[in-house]
């Protein structure tokens, strides 16, 4: 397999972890919305409400950074990094 | 030039731009102190940030294509982030989302969930590989990968038919705020907001956009969070709102079951003016469906990544990986506002209802509340209502009604702020909606005069004429866009919804499997991008019209039957026609790879 395509493989692997934490913040928890709501969340807000206002947000931040991070180490590892910022 | 020394100096120039700001507003208040009226404030602080913004458009002022149309992508990575979330925070999310969260309670939070998920989409599926392309436009991308010129033209269409949906609601905001700050009639006051935004782009293009986007972040970043900071500080609900205000959210909880949510009858209902209405809903209970709300915020996700004036912020990147990057931090910017506003909700919410509070109404006799100072002048900018439907001579839950913008414009003023807080606020609400509509402007005329006028119709046009004829465009689109805003046919937030539903009906697909399925070809982006466009506006025709729908889907969530739609022709009518050449195969695996040379040039 050439290089390319090992790199789109692993490209495309991380993309589907991506989108698959993606899914459970943005949709697999408000399922259970009503159940949720009922526990105690972080700083004492109901947990679904929590996540409503900060949690998945939060997560959505930290995701989007650690994908980016992950995505150089994948391009770095296969030779196809920029050079520099510019 | 002045150009290097600038990029390398943003974060001085911004740093003294924010200390001048505050010093600004610390001026304001001494002057307040001093007998300055409210009226004269609230035009200082207008005028004073509209005047800056136009001195960094026209400073930014150039005569070449790629800073006009990608700001010669330099943007560094946190400074685009900044832009982005002033790009993405129009008028609605800055005026209205607190409203919307205040009567709505969780069924709206799913636009708060929508709009920041939309974001993970952006960074993992679309904004590096379309800045490796190097394209100008959205649709410059769309016609270099499925090829041809119907292909192109149709993603203008799409394009300007969500984006012009957007921006009317903007220039709408903008005319709203400056018919208040500086008491001008709303008609005119449009055309004061439509000149402001022209200001900023018209001569620098992107790079004007850009430098102004920054300094319009700062502003309503600090218009936002000094309020509800102070507001939380003086009600003694905790010094820092966002982790201290559990206990609030449970007092409102007890009061609601106190007080009871009373249907109001329809004839009571009729009495109470056009646009207000009452805290029907809990407040921090789940209140909808796990459909109703999972709908909502999967249209606004997909809408998030195919709306052209956000993905063309990452287009003047200096890299691939930068574009990545500043995703990250574009989204950071925004959740500083979105994470406020529900605690600005919350606030607002128990200041007015809970009656062991000063400022709490609920209880007080109609007549004590009709006394109040703050309940007139709202009252009469039409905002607040109270009546006496049970005739007992006390204010109920169900009898007091509020308009939505009043939860972000009205809570200062209650909570006992000066009201310097309340210029600053409409200062913020001003640099919201502009720094919106100067984006969605810039993207219809960038598509116009890039991708109908230079690729279709005169390819051989030189520089200096093609400038010419996107900042024509430019006031022409602005123009119309206020002649319509003028009319003022549909309220801010559903104008803007449905911008969404139109972008991920006619454009998701089509952007999202160019990148990631090679056997897309032209005759399926074409299926994708007509039928998607066409039957969402059909779905959403039909329910306007009183049809019933299906799968719950409603006049705010057509884009999931429009995109669904879109996903299957654009499959199957690929599938049944030859694959893409073997050029354009190539094309993709190259988009791919991060580094290397981008697929169109830096001038084309």
């Amino acid at each position: 397999m050439s290089k390319q395509a090992q790199h789109w493989e692993k490209s495309r692997g991380l993309l589907f972890i991506t989108l698959a934490i993606w899914f459970v913040f943005s949709i697999g928890i408000f399922l259970f919305g009503a159940e949720m709501n009922e526990v105690t969340g972080p700083f004492g807000y109901p947990l679904t409400y929590w996540f409503t206002c900060q949690g998945s947000l939060g997560a959505f931040v930290i995701l989007i950074f650690w994908f980016a991070n992950r995505q150089e180490k994948i391009d770095e590892e296969f030779g196809f990094s920029e050079r520099g910022d510019d | 030039m002045i150009k290097g020394n600038f990029i390398d100096n943003l974060p001085k120039v911004y740093g003294i731009y924010t200390g001048g700001f505050l010093g600004f507003i610390i001026i304001m208040s001494i002057a307040e102190q001093m007998g300055m009226t409210a009226k004269t404030i609230g035009i200082c602080f207008v005028a004073f940030t509209v005047a800056i913004y136009a001195i960094i458009g026209y400073l930014s002022r150039t005569a070449q294509a790629d800073a006009y149309y990608v700001a010669g992508r330099q943007v560094p990575t946190v400074f685009n982030g900044m832009a982005t979330a002033a790009d993405w925070m129009s008028g609605a999310s800055f005026v209205a989302m607190a409203g919307g969260i205040y009567f709505k309670g969780y069924g709206y939070m799913a636009l708060l969930v929508g709009w920041t998920g939309g974001y993970v989409l952006v960074a993992s599926l679309l904004a590096p590989y379309l800045r490796k392309f190097g394209c100008y436009t959205v649709p410059d991308f769309i016609g270099t990968r499925y090829g041809g010129n119907l292909t192109r033209f149709l993603a203008v269409v799409v394009l300007t038919v969500a984006s012009f949906t957007y921006v009317t609601a903007q220039i709408n905001a903008t005319g709203t705020i400056a018919s208040v700050a500086l008491d001008i009639p709303f008609q005119y006051a449009v055309y004061v907001g439509l000149v402001s935004i022209l200001l900023c782009s018209m001569l620098g293009g992107m790079r004007g956009v850009t430098w102004t986007q920054v300094a319009q972040y700062i502003v309503l970043i600090i218009a936002y969070l000094l309020p509800v900071f102070w507001i939380s500080n003086k009600m003694g609900a905790g010094f820092f709102p966002h982790f201290m205000l559990a206990d609030e959210v449970a007092r409102i909880g007890e009061l609601e079951q106190q007080f009871g949510f009373v249907a109001n009858s329809k004839e009571n209902l009729a009495m109470v003016p056009k646009g207000l209405a009452g805290i029907t809903k809990a407040h921090s209970a789940v209140n909808a469906t796990p459909w109703a709300f999972i709908s909502l915020a999967l249209a606004m996700m997909m809408g998030t990544a195919s709306l052209p004036h956000v993905m063309m912020r990452y287009f003047t990147t200096p890299s691939v990986k930068a574009a990545r990057k500043s995703v990250g931090w574009s989204l950071f910017f925004i959740f500083l506002l979105y994470s406020s506003a529900p605690m600005l909700a919350t606030l607002s919410k128990l200041s007015l209802i809970d009656p062991s509070l000063p400022t709490g109404i609920i209880g007080k006799s109609i007549t004590e509340v009709q006394a109040i100072d703050w309940y007139q002048n709202w009252n009469q900018a039409n905002l607040m209502f109270v009546s006496d439907f049970n005739g007992n001579g006390t204010l109920e839950l169900n009898e007091f009604f509020m308009g939505g913008k009043a939860v972000v414009l009205a809570t200062p003023e209650i909570a006992g702020l000066p009201y310097v807080i309340s210029g600053l606020v409409a200062a913020g609400g001003m640099a919201a909606a502009m720094s919106t509509a100067d984006g969605l402007i810039l993207a219809i005329a960038n598509a116009i005069s890039h991708d109908v006028y230079y690729k279709i119709i005169d390819p051989k046009a030189e520089t200096a004429k093609r400038l010419v004829v996107a900042r024509v465009l430019l006031v022409v689109i602005g123009f119309a866009g206020a002649t319509i805003a003028a009319m003022e046919i549909q309220g801010i937030l559903g104008s803007v919804i449905w911008a969404f539903d139109f972008a991920m009906s006619g454009l998701f697909f089509p952007l999202v499997l160019g990148v990631w399925w090679k056997r897309a070809n032209r005759e399926g982006a074409i299926a994708g991008m007509a039928l998607g466009l066409l039957s969402g506006m059909g779905y959403l025709i039909w329910v306007r019209n009183g049809g019933s729908g299906f799968l719950g889907i409603t006049q705010l969530t057509f884009g999931i039957f429009g995109s669904a739609v879109s996903l299957v022709a654009m499959v199957v009518v690929s599938l049944i026609t030859s694959e893409p050449s073997a050029a354009t195969q190539r094309m993709v695996d190259e988009v791919r790879v991060p580094s290397g040379k981008s697929i169109l040039g830096k001038q084309h």
